[in-house]
């Protein structure tokens, strides 16, 4: 049976690691390839990059951050963040990245998932989707609205509709962040998780709010997510891999034990 | 010198990178002289089977890799590669290379892991391998190893004695397909950290009499 899968996700800016990571054992706390090489040694089923560099000149560190981590760690890992184009896309992925996440280019340009996955196959294209609550509408009939700059642009998008069409163009996974959830450390947003999940056939990697070992164990289970996204309550050193994977174990949520 | 054939099928870089990472000479080619002379080939491969049986028979690799295989010296498939040894896949309805008689199916969607919930499809993430047999190249495999797979069609070989290793996704389908000289995995040993690094390894140095 498969696995559950469980996601690091780093934040990098002009080519270091932000947030202020506090490590041990001597890990480069700033350098995005020992991260990774740390987190991949620790359990990481895959990582997730998200380029935050504001600049688009200064895109080409990224490039060589993810030409380092490819030679590195033998896991699958995808980069998002700034992703605009198709060139974009086959510069990360050449690079080594696994997959490549587009998030408000494609609100804006839905075309792009069907040309990337036409380009790449659909296993490459990761769908980015932010979202928000805002109680059922006549346009938002879900009560969840995509957002993007960070939710303070609402694009009048209903979130399960949104996910369908993504699907349809051709999109091969989702990774769904709450807005609302998103650095509360207090759960996923599991309506809005099963919601999704439950409505589409690609895998859906939970985002936004993971605190503690349970919250991952509700939004794998009753969230029916395939996959959920970790952020601060690794960094900060609160948990390992270890711990949240044998805390699920412990639950019967099927996970990988070996590496 | 390890040959990794070029069919234009995805980034083969990645499979090039894990033979460098654990100290064997490759090259990434399509150049069928090198082919030929190569002491040992690995078939990879991402993509559609129609796009890239046409791609081998453009290129004239069909042949060369028949030749090779036929010639004793190992050969390992990854993920398309381990479909396209096959005789024909219902992928884009295509005549492969029939190494191993047999066909490449579709996972149902409605297959089911529970009473309640049906499988996603592609399979992709991590599963276990049950192995049916040993194989020098899977010595060191653990039973609670671990590989990454992204894949909608999987082998099914005619006769079972070329089944070396089945995961559960729905159903048990052949994950770890061995004949002669060939190992063939349905996962990325290249995205399979040290369990598929371990694998890959052994391939490198295995020789099958």
């Amino acid at each position: 049976m498969l696995s559950k899968r469980i996601i690091p996700c780093l934040d990098v800016r002009e080519g270091r690691t932000t947030k202020g990571i506090k490590f041990q054992n001597n890990v480069d706390i700033g350098d995005p390839v020992e991260m990774a090489r740390f987190y991949y040694e620790a359990g990481a089923d895959e990582i997730v990059f998200y380029d935050i560099t504001a600049s688009h000149e200064k895109r080409d560190i990224m490039i060589d951050v993810v030409r380092r981590v490819a030679e590195t760690i033998f896991i699958p890992f995808s980069v998002g963040g700034g992703i605009r184009t198709i060139d974009d896309m086959r510069a990360v992925l050449l690079a080594g990245a696994e997959k490549v996440s587009v998030n408000s280019a494609a609100v804006k340009t839905p075309e792009i998932i069907s040309s990337g996955a036409k380009a790449f196959g659909s296993q490459c294209i990761v769908l980015g989707m932010d979202v928000k609550y805002v109680g059922e509408k006549e346009n938002i009939p879900s009560g969840y609205e995509i957002v993007i700059n960070g939710g303070r642009t609402y694009m009048g998008i209903d979130a399960l509709e949104w996910a369908l069409k993504g699907q349809e163009l051709g999109a091969g996974e989702i990774c769904l962040n709450s807005i609302d959830a998103d650095g509360t450390c207090e759960g996923y947003e599991i309506n809005l998780t099963s919601l999704i999940s439950d409505n589409v056939s690609i895998p859906v990697i939970a985002s936004g709010g993971a605190g503690t070992p349970e919250h991952l164990y509700q939004v794998l289970t009753n969230g029916f997510a395939d996959a959920a996204l970790i952020a601060s309550m690794v960094h900060y050193d609160n948990y390992t891999i270890s711990d949240i994977k044998n805390y699920l174990d412990d639950k019967n949520v099927k996970v990988r034990k070996s590496w | 010198m390890i040959a990794i054939i070029d069919y234009e099928a995805g980034n083969l870089a990645s499979v090039k990178r894990a033979v460098s990472f654990i100290g064997y000479d490759c090259v990434v080619t399509n150049d069928i002289d090198v082919i030929s002379h190569a002491d040992r080939i690995i078939f990879p491969g991402v993509g559609a089977a129609g796009t890239a049986m046409n791609s081998l028979k453009r290129m004239g690799l069909d042949k060369v890799i028949v030749e090779f295989f036929n010639s004793g010296r190992p050969v390992l498939g990854i993920c398309l590669g381990t479909q396209i040894i096959m005789g024909f896949s219902h992928e884009n309805n295509t005549h492969c290379l029939k190494i191993i008689d047999g066909t490449v199916k579709a996972f149902a969607p409605d297959l089911r892991i529970s009473d309640d919930i049906c499988i996603k499809i592609p399979h992709m993430g991590w599963n276990r391998v049950v192995l049916s047999g040993k194989h020098p190249v899977f010595e060191d495999m653990q039973e609670k190893d671990e590989f990454y797979f992204v894949h909608g069609f999987y082998p099914v070989p005619d006769d079972l004695n070329h089944v070396l290793g089945v995961t559960d996704y729905g159903i048990d389908f052949a994950s770890v397909i061995a004949y002669k000289n060939l190992i063939a995995t349905q996962f990325h040993l290249e995205k399979s950290g040290r369990p598929g690094l371990g694998i890959l390894k052994n391939f490198c140095r295995w020789n099958p009499c």
